[in-house]
């Protein structure tokens, strides 16, 4: 029997090697003459494991990692075609505790299938979801959406129900649904992670918000620093094309809905909606000012759904196995599964989906293992250039939406990057500012110009130029930029500043400048 | 030079055509001319703004919104070097400057000899193996020394 070797395609495991890893399996499987092929998964998402490598044999998937093209002559000798034992051997893929302790649901098949497989798709539970929303009317399918309790992933957690529902009612010749494949947030790789690793299960809660909807059209906006996932997608999109699950007569329904993926130009602020669908349209991203909700007028003018990569690809298993048992994981308003992401400084960097509720010191110390360069943590950064930097003090908030606000914080996008204690948390508060800086979309004069004002101040302060006078101009500037900013770039930069101000003040103190010293 | 123009142009209206009748052509177009090209000549605006029945200065605004898109050809190659948070958690900024010295270009730099253009990018997504880089289309993480010394002989090459 041919036996089957799993080495990921996902751009982070080809960061690493994985290509020339596959390569070497390839000719060493050659060189030998042994019954063996190679399939190109995506990732499982256990980075510091990555080239993971897996072998299918008779007591499940062993896994192998991270290898290094020098190691596979030696994986080969040691038997690794049989799952034995090798210095990198990690035993049963599944049996990995960090895999364990998740509740993959929107992640079920990623690292696992083939992803540009429709038939591996179906065989590991692909589709159902899709089918059991062609058996319903659009309002059940959104009455089921609004039950589970998905709120959009993207970072604002408005509840995908609702928006879907204003979309139905909303009458229109041509409407939309855009996917929001922008993640332009530092520390996030959810969605690039899913879009080369299950492709067909973003595509297929795109079908699904079509039908719920009456759209028959997708747009999935892309940024363009990820050109790996754009091709990944191409093909999947051709074989769910080819097999009727996109076109003019899903799965034979008469019902229709296609897409296709648009390429962003490098613009963090196109992931705003309103910024996205006019660059879609081929203007400047600019923000619009709501009303009108793209819901009602959209892109082209048209009722439009706007939701992010993992809320739409939480979909099919919601259809599938329905609003209740999404529902009954999580917390308080916060229902079902979000897939975490462990990055910057930590040991066990990844992705980590799992209920809502987990406390933020066990992601980051048990789950993470703490820092990658073994010293203490100092800092972590939730939710993206415009999250909160959280002390280990306030390690004890549950992952959810409501308990990260009442802290002054928020989950955005479930991006979590560790510092460790030589991080200069000033130094991070000048690159909020920095950062807002080049990405200002230039409409509202707090954002623009108050972002290079930040910058100056806190330069000053660095400077030792009337500290205390810096300081307080920098609290009622982000003041200014909190209520005076039309979206959350202008509006959020004010929360990795205060929070660095608020929870780490001895960074801000006059330091020692030694051409200063009399 | 007149023959490069003119193929310059030929390209652009190539491209323009084909996306004429498409929804939101423009940056299709702009995307497809800089992955010909290398960059967004100037000169070809008023074909895409000709082809596309819009304004010049409608044409212009969008390109230059965009951080992507250049007005001048890079070097041969193109490095995106992460400067976003997770990167910077582990040593990116130091990586920034090993690589501005060793490659003879820093941030939206290209090196004198024309090898390598460097262009900040702001997280590609590799942020659980920073700090991370991509050459070429090419992703990079976990960036060390020696990772620094290939891509280095790989842009001299
Ligand atoms: C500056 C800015 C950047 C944003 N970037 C993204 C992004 O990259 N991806 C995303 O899904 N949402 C992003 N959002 C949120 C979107 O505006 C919008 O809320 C989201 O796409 C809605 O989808 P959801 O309800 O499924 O989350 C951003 C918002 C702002 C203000
Ligand atoms: S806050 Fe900044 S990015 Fe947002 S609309 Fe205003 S200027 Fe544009
Ligand atoms: S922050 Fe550098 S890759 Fe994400």
């Amino acid at each position: 029997m041919t036996v089957t070797v799993y080495v990921p395609r996902d751009s982070g495991a080809k960061a690493l090697g994985a290509d020339r890893v596959a390569d070497a399996i390839g000719a060493e499987i050659a060189r030998r003459g042994v019954d063996a092929r190679v399939v190109r998964n995506g990732s499982r998402g256990l980075y510091w494991l990555e080239p993971m490598v897996e072998v299918q044999t008779a007591n499940g998937r062993v896994a192998y990692g991270p290898v290094r093209p020098a190691d596979v002559a030696s994986l080969f000798d040691c038997g690794f075609l049989a799952g034995d034992q090798h210095r990198l051997w990690l035993g049963r893929a599944e049996a990995i505790p960090f895999l364990q302790r998740q509740t993959r649901l929107t992640f079920a098949r990623c690292g696992i299938t083939d992803p540009v497989s429709l038939a591996d798709y179906r065989a590991h539970g692909g589709l159902r979801g899709l089918q059991a929303a062609l058996a319903m009317t659009a309002e059940e399918i959104v009455a089921t959406v609004t039950e589970s309790g998905l709120r959009g992933r993207g970072g604002a957690g408005f509840p995908t129900g609702i928006k879907w529902n204003t979309v139905r009612e909303t009458p229109g010749a041509q409407k939309y649904i855009v996917c929001n494949a922008d993640e332009g947030d530092s520390g996030t790789f959810s969605d690039r992670m899913i879009m080369e690793g299950d492709p067909f299960v973003l595509i297929e809660g795109m079908a699904i918000a079509g039908l719920a909807t009456g759209a028959t059209k997708g747009y999935v906006y892309l940024r363009s620093e990820y050109p790996d996932a754009a091709v990944i997608l191409d093909e999947a999109m051709a074989a769910a094309r080819a097999a009727g699950v996109l076109g003019p007569d899903i799965l034979g329904s008469g019902r229709a809905f296609d897409m296709e993926v648009r390429i962003g130009a490098g613009a963090y602020v196109c992931g705003e909606e309103t910024a996205l669908l006019d660059s879609l349209e081929g203007k400047r991203g600019q923000v619009r000012a709501k009303p009108p909700l793209p819901a009602h007028k959209g892109l082209f003018g048209r009722p439009t759904v706007v939701n992010n990569v993992i809320s739409l690809a939480s979909v099919p298993i919601i259809l599938d196995r329905g609003a209740a048992f999404y529902r009954d994981f999580g917390m308080g308003r916060s229902r079902g599964t979000i897939p975490i992401q462990l990055a910057g400084n930590v040991r066990h960097g990844g992705l980590f989906e799992a209920a809502f509720g987990m406390t933020l010191g066990e992601l980051v110390d048990d789950i993470g293992g703490g820092t990658a360069s073994g010293r203490p943590v100092k800092a972590v950064q939730v939710g993206g250039p415009l999250g909160a930097y959280f002390p280990p003090a306030l390690f004890d908030t549950p992952f959810d939406y409501e308990a990260f606000a009442a802290k002054d914080g928020l989950i955005g996008h479930a991006g979590i990057v560790v510092f460790d204690d030589t991080a200069d948390m000033l130094k991070q508060a000048r690159f909020a500012f920095e950062f807002c800086a080049v990405e200002s979309c230039g409409k509202c004069t707090p954002c623009r110009l108050g972002s290079v004002r930040g910058v100056e101040l806190l330069d000053r302060l660095a400077a030792d130029v009337t500290p205390q006078r810096q300081l307080e101009t920098v609290t009622d500037l982000c003041e200014t930029m909190k209520f005076g900013s039309l979206c959350a770039l202008g509006g959020f930069t004010p929360y990795p500043v205060m929070s660095a101000l608020t929870h780490f003040p001895d960074d801000f103190r006059p330091r020692a400048v030694p051409q200063a010293a009399e | 030079m007149q023959q490069a123009t003119t193929d310059v142009m030929a390209t652009a209206r190539t491209i323009a055509e084909r996306w004429k009748g498409a929804e939101g052509p423009l940056l299709p177009i702009l995307n497809a001319l800089q992955a010909e090209l290398g960059h967004v000549p100037r000169e070809t605006l008023p074909v895409i703004a000709e082809t596309l029945n819009l304004t010049r200065a409608e044409v212009y605004g969008v390109v230059s919104f965009y951080h992507d898109y250049r007005e001048h050809p890079p070097g041969r190659h193109v490095l995106k070097l992460c400067r976003a948070e997770a990167c910077q958690a582990m040593g990116g900024d130091a990586v920034a400057e090993r690589l501005a010295a060793r490659l003879g270009a820093g941030f939206h730099e290209t090196a004198a000899d024309g090898s390598v253009t460097v262009e900040p990018v702001y997280c590609l997504g590799l942020c659980a193996c920073a700090p991370s880089a991509m050459l070429d289309g090419r992703v990079i993480g976990r960036l060390d020394e020696a990772a620094i010394e290939e891509i280095a002989a790989e842009v001299q090459r």
